[in-house]
C-alpha cells in the first residue's frame, strides 16, 4: 500500500558523514510517529533530514508521493510545517505576526493577508489557546507560551505533515500535556501526519502511534507504540543499570538499595508506594509481602525491594506465601504495616502482623514512619 | 477591526505623515539656506517660474538642487544598505560603514582614481561604481568569512572596524603616492561629501537607487520569513541560497553607489533602521522598508544642511555630521540590544 509519508534505505549525517543507516519509516496521515532515543542519538538529524533541511547521505525521503530532494522550498511549503527546538529572536514582532508567517506560502508577491488569512491564523491561535496573547511581543512571553505560538505557526501553515523536534522541552507538565493533546486532535480531525521527538517516555508511550527508537548507527526498533514500551527494550535502548522502567505507568523507579534487609513492609493496594520511595531515598534494603501480583505496589516494590513475597492475582493468601512472609520477617526484626484496610483476599496480611507484635519485634504503622 | 490594529494603523499614517512633512521643510530649507539665502518667494520664482536673481538661480539650480536629491538618494539608500545587513547578519548594529563595506568600496575607487582618471583625466561615474562594487564586495566577502566562523555578534562587529581600518590605512598609502590633482580629488571625496554632485550624477545614481531599492521592496516577503530565522524561512519555501545572495548583492549596490558619488557616510545604515523600527514599533519589512528610506533621506538632508551651514562658509563632512547623530543611536541599540541578552 501507499504510505503518504516513507523513508527509503534512508541514511542521514553531516557533511557527508553516515550517522545512521537504513532508515525505514512508513506513516499514514493521521498518525503518530515519535522518535525516542538517548541524547545525542541521531534524532534531531534524522527530523532535520525529513524537513530537507539536511540532504540525505543516500536513500529517499517521499512525501505526498514525491521525492524531497527533487521537490522546491515552495512546494515543501504546502506539504511540511515545522516547530524547531532553537531559540530565536525576534524584534518588534507580536504573537500575531509570527503565527501570521505561516500564511506565507499562500499571500502574494508582498505577503499581504487576505480575510481568509486572517481566519486561518486566529482558528490556529485559538486551537493552542494563544489568541490572548496575540499583540504581546513574542520575545516577551513565556518559553511554555512561545512554543505554543509556534506550533500555533505551524498549523495555520495547513501542512498535511508536521515535524516537531522535542516540541515538550520547555512546557510545564500542564503544557506538555496540552501541546501533545492538540497534536493529537490535529492528527485526527485535520488528517495530518506528526513526526517529532520526544524525551518523556511516559507521554510518548501515550501520545505515539508509532515508535521509531534511534541509538547508534542503526534503527534499533520500530513499530506501534505498545509493542516498543517492553522494559527489556526502554532498558537497552537507554542502557539502563540504575533503574527500572515501568511500562504500565511509563515511570521509572530508582536504584535498588543493596545489603541485607533489616525490615520487612506489609503492604498491598498502593498503599507501600511511598514507603518503599522513602526507604530508597535513604538507602535502606528492605522485604515486602504479601502482594498480589496484580497489585501497584508489586509492580514498584519488584523495582525496589530486596525480594518480594507475592500472592497469585485474585487469589487469597496460600499456606506457602504466608510461611514465606514469616520466615523474611523473623529475619528482620523490624516491621512496618501500611494497610488500613483488609479484605478477603489479603486477610492474613493482619494475621502476619499480629504474629510479627507476638514474636516481640519493633513493629510501627506506616504512618509513625515519617 | 480590532482596536489595538486600528491603533497601530492610526500610528503608522500619524508617523509617515510627519515623516513627509519634515521631509518637504527640509527640501525648503536646504534649497533656501546656505551662502546666499534666498527669501521664500525668490525660491518659487526660481522653481517654478522664470526670472530672479541670475546668481541665485544659478547657485539652487546647478549646486544646491542636485545636491538634494543626492542626499535623498543616497541617504536612503543607505538606510536601506544597513536595514539589508542586519537581517542579514541579524545583527541590529551591522551597517556598511561599520562592517568595513563603505571602506572597502572607498579603497578600490580610490586605486582606480589613481591609477586611471588620473592618467585619462575626467571621472566616468560607471566605472566609480563598479569599482566601488567591487570593492564592497570584497569587504563584505571577509565579513562573511568571519561570520561563517565565529557566531558571536560582537566580533562580527569587531572584525568589520578592523577591515575599515586596514582599508582607509591602505587608501592612505595610495593618496600619499597619488599626483596632486587627484589627492585634492580624492580627500575631499574620501572625507564623504554630498558637494559637486552634477545632474549627471543624480540621474545614474537615480537608476541605480531607485531600481535596486525596488528590488528591497519586493523581497519584504522573504525578509519578513527570514526575521524568524533560517530554518523557518525555509519551511515557509523560501530558497535561502537565492535570497542571502539578493541581499549581499543589493546592501553591496546600495552601499556602493553611495561611497561612489559621496564618499563613506557612517553610522547612517544602523541609526535610522533602528529609530524607524522604534517608531513604527514593528519590524514589518513591507513597512519598515518605504519608512526607512524616507528616514534616511530625512536624516542625510537634515546632516547635509547642518555641514553646509552650521560653520558657513567652511563646509564640514557629512561623516562627522551623520557621526555625531548616528553615534549615540548606535550605543542606544547596542545597550537595548544587550539588555535582552
Amino acid at each position: 500500500m501507499d504510505y503518504f509519508f516513507h523513508t527509503d534505505e534512508l541514511t542521514v549525517g553531516y557533511d557527508g558523514k553516515p550517522l545512521i543507516k537504513d532508515i525505514e519509516i512508513r506513516l499514514e496521515k493521521g498518525r503518530i510517529l515519535t522518535l525516542i532515543g538517548p541524547n545525542g542519538a541521531g534524532k534531531s538529524t534524522i527530523l532535520k533530514t525529513i524537513a530537507k533541511y539536511l540532504k540525505s547521505i543516500c536513500g529517499a525521503v517521499y512525501i505526498g508521493g514525491g521525492s524531497v530532494a527533487e521537490m522546491s522550498d515552495a512546494e515543501m511549503s504546502h506539504l511540511v510545517s515545522v516547530v524547531l527546538t532553537q531559540r530565536m529572536r525576534t524584534e518588534l514582532m507580536t504573537c500575531a505576526e509570527v503565527v501570521e508567517t505561516g500564511r506565507y506560502p499562500y499571500t502574494g508577491r508582498l505577503g499581504i493577508l487576505s480575510d481568509d488569512d486572517r481566519a486561518e491564523v486566529r482558528d490556529a491561535m485559538e486551537i493552542v489557546n494563544v489568541w490572548d496573547l496575540r499583540e504581546r511581543d513574542f520575545m516577551q512571553i513565556s518559553d511554555g507560551q512561545r512554543q505554543r505560538v509556534l506550533l500555533a505557526r505551524a498549523i495555520c501553515q495547513r501542512p498535511q505533515m508536521i515535524v516537531l523536534d522535542e516540541p515538550t522541552s520547555f512546557l510545564d507538565v500542564r503544557y506538555q500535556l496540552e501541546l501533545l493533546q492538540t497534536l493529537r486532535d490535529m492528527a485526527r480531525e485535520r488528517n495530518i501526519a506528526v513526526v517529532m521527538s520526544l524525551h518523556e517516555l511516559a507521554l510518548a508511550q501515550r501520545i505515539s502511534d508509532d515508535v521509531l527508537c534511534v541509538k547508534g548507527e542503526n534503527i534499533t526498533h520500530y513499530g506501534p507504540a505498545r509493542e516498543i514500551f517492553t522494559p527489556e527494550l526502554v532498558n537497552e535502548l537507554y542502557d539502563l543499570r540504575d533503574g527500572s522502567y515501568d511500562t504500565l505507568f511509563g515511570s521509572l523507579e530508582m536504584r535498588r538499595p543493596e545489603g541485607e534487609p533489616k525490615l520487612f513492609v506489609i503492604a498491598g493496594g498502593g498503599t507501600g508506594a511511598d514507603v518503599y520511595r522513602g526507604l530508597q531515598k535513604s538507602g535502606t534494603p528492605f522485604y515486602t509481602g504479601v502482594l498480589s501480583e496484580s497489585d501497584v505496589d508489586c509492580r514498584i516494590a519488584s523495582a525496589l525491594a530486596a525480594k518480594v513475597v507475592t500472592e497469585k492475582a485474585f487469589c487469597r493468601i496460600s499456606d506457602a506465601a504466608f510461611a514465606e512472609a514469616l520466615e523474611l520477617l523473623q529475619k528482620c526484626g523490624e516491621v512496618v504495616d501500611c494497610l488500613s484496610a483488609y479484605g478477603e483476599t489479603n486477610s492474613r496480611n493482619a494475621e502476619l502482623f499480629e504474629r510479627a507484635k507476638k514474636l516481640g519485634l519493633t513493629v510501627r504503622r506506616a504512618e509513625e514512619l515519617v | 477591526m480590532e482596536t489595538f490594529e486600528k491603533d497601530r494603523r492610526a500610528r503608522y499614517i500619524a508617523i509617515v505623515l510627519s515623516l513627509a512633512a519634515a521631509f518637504v521643510l527640509l527640501i525648503i530649507l536646504n534649497i533656501r539656506l546656505g551662502s546666499v539665502e534666498a527669501s521664500l518667494s525668490d525660491t518659487m520664482q526660481i522653481l517654478f517660474g522664470q526670472g530672479g536673481d541670475a546668481t541665485l538661480r544659478s547657485v539652487i539650480w546647478k549646486i544646491r538642487l542636485p545636491r538634494i536629491f543626492a542626499a535623498i538618494l543616497l541617504g536612503g539608500a543607505l538606510a536601506l544598505s544597513g536595514f539589508l545587513l542586519q537581517t542579514f547578519f541579524g545583527n541590529p548594529i551591522a551597517g556598511p560603514y561599520i562592517l568595513g563595506i563603505s571602506s572597502g568600496a572607498k579603497l578600490v575607487v580610490a586605486i582606480v582614481m589613481v591609477l586611471v582618471l588620473g592618467k585619462y583625466q575626467g571621472t566616468s561615474t560607471a566605472l566609480l561604481i563598479i569599482s566601488a562594487f567591487v570593492g564592497a564586495m570584497i569587504s563584505m566577502g571577509f565579513v562573511m568569512l568571519i561570520a561563517r566562523k565565529v557566531h558571536r555578534s560582537s566580533i562580527l562587529i569587531v572584525s568589520g572596524v578592523m577591515i575599515g581600518y586596514i582599508c582607509s590605512a591602505i587608501t592612505d598609502f595610495i593618496v600619499t603616492f597619488a599626483d596632486d590633482a587627484s589627492i585634492v580629488n580624492l580627500h575631499n571625496w574620501s572625507r564623504g561629501s554630498f558637494s559637486g554632485v552634477s545632474w549627471d550624477d543624480v540621474s545614474v545614481m537615480a537608476l541605480v537607487v531607485i531600481c535596486t531599492s525596488f528590488l528591497v521592496f519586493l523581497l519584504a516577503k522573504p525578509i519578513g520569513a527570514y526575521q524568524l530565522g533560517e530554518s523557518y524561512a525555509q519551511n515557509m519555501g523560501v530558497n535561502i541560497k537565492a535570497f542571502r545572495i539578493a541581499l549581499v548583492l543589493l546592501s553591496s549596490l546600495l552601499s556602493a553607489c553611495v561611497t561612489a558619488f559621496a564618499g563613506p557616510i557612517s553610522f547612517v545604515g544602523i541609526a535610522v533602521p533602528h529609530i524607524v523600527k522604534a517608531l513604527l514599533k514593528t519590524s514589518k519589512p513591507i513597512l519598515v522598508i518605504p519608512v526607512c528610506f524616507l528616514g534616511g533621506s530625512i536624516f542625510c538632508l537634515g546632516c547635509d544642511l547642518i555641514a553646509r551651514t552650521v560653520f558657513s562658509p567652511l563646509e564640514l563632512s557629512i561623516s562627522s555630521v551623520t557621526a555625531l547623530f548616528g553615534a549615540p543611536i548606535v550605543i542606544a541599540a547596542m545597550l537595548r540590544k544587550h539588555g535582552r541578552d
